[in-house]
């Protein structure tokens, strides 16, 4: 059987795909989560029927990532995968019945009577607000450190409890909320949009502050990252890092208060990047902070050459038709192009 | 409070998965049901079938968004509740089920907005072409997962490294595994003709309301058609898989036949009541000679008995023992209304007799209780591993413990009944409304074919 192990460095350029996987996952479920959790703060019934419609094409596709991300895990690092899950149970678990209730609410809306409708705006208001939060706080207790012995997890059922993670959680509800405004600014006209965009004001100042608390914090959990962050030269290589995320804000309050429809849903997401970027340069090269690096939990050198076929094969089609179907359900920009 | 983990777990596993399994077993027949009426209505632009697709794709919807939502738990609880087992077989079962989702999930998802909003969007064609493209999913979906099933009921192409981690050797053999094609095509013929049932169940309750007779007619005459000459591909290859099963599995048929001694000439038990304590059949009803004769397809044949294995190697024998009844009677059941569909057929009573229509009525559900009992013989009946002969279930396990199994369990029990029973409810409240000609303001909404406002 092939193996691309002698010419390739196999962990890396998988630890590289499961990590975009997740990334692409935060940036578009981010979103179609993001207008659950402001849902019943919108305006009017008609605004929620808006709102609700921007994103019923998109959700199952984005949830997709989610499952490449976690079957892509079991896949490419199945030490990783049997270690962080039971680690995680309880946020898992949780978070999964919170994408229960959303992801059902969808349908069941459009089919329910005018009272019970309610119900599933509830359902899926909820579910979205669970999902993210305990999306957060799995990120938080995954920076935190797991505790490991042998092959398996080796803390108790309550270890990604902490102060650390339940700041993590509510910054991700607010980065989601972001996320979910701007989309709805791009996507609507009229009362929905002039809603969206002073609540993405608002929401900005908080995602300041969190953004600030992380960075501040994170350092701190870590000798490591600690030193990663602000020894000399890295201090200066790394840098661009927070005076973009910096410049990224002055330019989101700009576009906002500038009244511009696409430029603050492209900036939200750059925002999400570059607060990504920072994630992966602290937790490099971990796949199970701070014991297991990447390499370690690696599957066979085989089974990653398999997939990585795969992944070279089928992955440019998945873009492309997922580009698609973001095309066929397009809106009609007005005062600014679609590009 | 002591709760067994292991138990809990096992129980969590069956009852998510059996829940999960009902959605793609009908999402699978539709999808390729609807992208054949699609098909006809672009070809004939009889509104007929256009009407019947507008009311099946809603269906549709409401059931894969629930197949999504209950499969995205099954992706995760290898590695909650089984990561001893995740650990061990990630190498060879972690690229099946990631080419699943390269292959499979995606596409489906993408087009399935399409297919379910896009109406108004693309043209017909493309619809039409969408349809086929999510129909094609479900099918290459199936491919995979029962690719990573078929393999741990009978592993092939792998080898044990350090750490007892099986390791890949050969994907071909792991691919398709000596059990595989079998199951694949079992498994899809079966969703074909749950669906089929179920259409026509749903047709023939419309022939007694005495409503939407065009659609009702199509609808019971195409389940009709599928009952007359599938029904009998599915227990010819029902056969094949169980021969498959008693060459790879031999413990797995003993416990469905329930035979305990080895021997040359062993019975059918039509009906009784397998007891694994004293390892007899109570109030069996035989047919003698017939097991050897069906197992090895010569009189005389011999049958390996449960008794030559260690109780710690047997499966459960009961639970087995019965689903392969309900199972096998299901599908004769199917088989007879084929053949009460034929001569209707040529009497010119296919559409007009009521006692017909209240069988095909009663027979709406049949299909999803073969699928359930058929996957608990095969699941129950390869116990006690998880990997056929190679690892125990009972190793598998994650280091979590039994109160948080528990909650978890019953947190699911209580989410499942309560959304997917409104689930079911909001599919018959679409049935009972039944398909529509016009299109009405809701259903614009409910389309998100929202014109005015921007998208």
């Amino acid at each position: 059987m092939f193996d691309f192990s002698p010419f390739l460095n196999l962990p890396l350029l998988w630890g590289g795909i499961i990590a975009l996987a997740v990334f692409l996952y935060v940036l578009l479920d981010g979103f179609d989560l993001g207008v659950g959790i402001l849902f019943p703060f919108a305006p009017s019934e008609d605004c929620r029927h808006k709102m609700m419609n921007s994103v019923a094409p998109f959700w199952d596709g984005n949830e997709t990532w989610l499952v490449l991300g976690g079957g892509g895990l079991f896949a490419a690092f199945p030490l990783a995968y049997s270690i962080l899950f039971p680690a995680l149970y309880i946020p898992l678990i949780i978070m999964l019945l919170g994408l229960i209730f959303r992801g059902v609410a969808f349908e069941f809306r459009f089919k329910a009577s005018v009272e019970t409708r309610k119900l599933w705006d509830y359902s899926f208001h909820f579910g979205s607000l669970i999902a993210a939060f305990f999306q957060g706080m799995i990120l938080g207790s995954f920076v935190e450190g797991i505790s490991v012995q042998g092959r398996g997890f080796s803390g108790g059922p309550f270890d990604w409890l902490s102060s650390f993670s339940l700041m993590t959680g509510l910054a991700l509800v607010f980065g989601y909320a972001l996320l979910g405004a701007t989309w709805i600014v791009m996507k609507t006209e009229g009362i929905s949009q002039e809603w969206a965009r002073k609540v993405a004001l608002y929401v900005l100042i908080y995602i300041a502050g969190f953004m600030g608390l992380v960075s501040l914090w994170v350092p701190f959990l870590n000798e490591e990252i600690f030193r990663r962050w602000f020894s000399l030269p890295n201090l200066a290589y790394l840098s661009p890092i927070p005076i973009l995320t910096a410049g990224t804000f002055l330019a989101l309050y700009w576009s906002l208060s500038k009244k511009r429809e696409l430029l603050p849903f492209f900036l939200s997401l750059f925002l999400f990047t570059l607060g990504y970027m920072g994630l992966v340069i602290s937790l490099w090269p971990w796949i199970v902070p701070y014991t297991i690096p990447l390499w370690k939990a690696a599957a066979d050198t085989r089974s990653l050459s398999l997939m990585l076929v795969g992944v070279v094969l089928f992955l440019p089609f998945v873009l492309g038709y997922t580009f698609y179907s973001y095309y066929v359900f397009r809106g009609k920009a007005t005062s600014q192009e679609w590009y | 409070m002591e709760f067994d983990p292991a138990l809990l777990a096992r129980i969590q596993f069956a009852f998510t998965i059996s829940f999960h399994i009902l959605f793609p077993s009908l999402t699978i027949g539709l999808a390729s049901w609807l992208a054949f009426v699609e098909g006809l209505w672009l070809k004939t632009g009889n509104e007929t079938y256009r009407d019947i697709y507008k009311l099946w794709v809603k269906i549709f919807a409401v059931t894969f968004g629930m197949g999504v939502v209950s499969g995205v738990v099954m992706s995760y609880q290898f590695g909650t509740n089984w990561s001893v087992f995740s650990d061990r077989t990630g190498s060879v079962l972690g690229p099946l089920l990631a080419f699943e989702v390269l292959t499979a999930f995606f596409l489906e998802a993408s087009f399935l907005g399409v297919m379910i909003f896009g109406w108004d969007r693309v043209t017909p064609r493309m619809h039409f072409l969408s349809t086929v493209i999510v129909a094609s999913g479900t099918v290459i979906s199936a491919f995979w997962i029962l690719s990573a099933n078929s393999w741990m009921q009978t592993p092939t192409g792998y080898e044990i490294g350090a750490d007892n981690l099986f390791l890949p050797l050969n994907w071909v053999d792991i691919i398709f595994n000596p059990s595989f094609l079998y199951r694949l095509f079992h498994m899809v013929t079966a969703a074909y003709l749950t669906t089929a049932f179920f259409v026509g169940g749903i047709g023939a309750w419309y022939f007694l309301k005495k409503r939407h007779l065009k659609q009702a007619r199509i609808m019971v005459g195409m389940a009709m058609f599928m009952a007359v000459f599938v029904s009998p591909i599915q227990i010819f290859l029902g056969d094949l898989h169980g021969l498959n099963t008693f060459k790879y599995q031999p413990q797995k048929i003993a416990a469905i036949e329930a035979i305990w001694d080895t021997g040359k000439d062993v019975p059918f038990v039509l009906v009784g009541w397998p007891d694994e304590r004293t390892e007899t059949t109570q109030f069996a009803v035989t047919i003698p000679y017939l097991t050897s004769l069906l197992l090895t397809h010569e009189v005389g044949g011999e049958c390996r008995g449960l008794k030559s294995w260690p109780k710690s190697e047997r499966p459960p024998v009961l639970p087995v023992f019965w689903s392969f009844r309900i199972m096998v009677g299901i599908g004769l059941l199917m088989l007879l209304t084929g053949l009460m569909a034929i001569v209707l057929y040529f009497r010119n009573q296919l559409f007009t007799q009521t006692w017909f229509q209240y069988w095909c009525l009663f027979m709406t559900p049949s299909g999803f209780i073969a699928v359930l009992a058929g996957w608990f013989v095969t699941e129950i009946g390869r116990q006690p591993y998880i990997v056929y002969g190679l690892m125990r279930t009972l190793e598998a396990r994650s280091p979590v413990i039994g109160q948080h199994v528990f909650l978890s369990l019953v947190a699911f029990i209580f989410v499942y009944t309560f959304v997917f029973g409104t689930g079911i409810y909001y599919i018959a409240k679409l049935i009972r409304k039944g398909p529509s000609s016009k299109e009405k303001k809701e259903d614009i909404y409910g389309s998100h074919g929202l014109k005015t406002p921007r998208l």
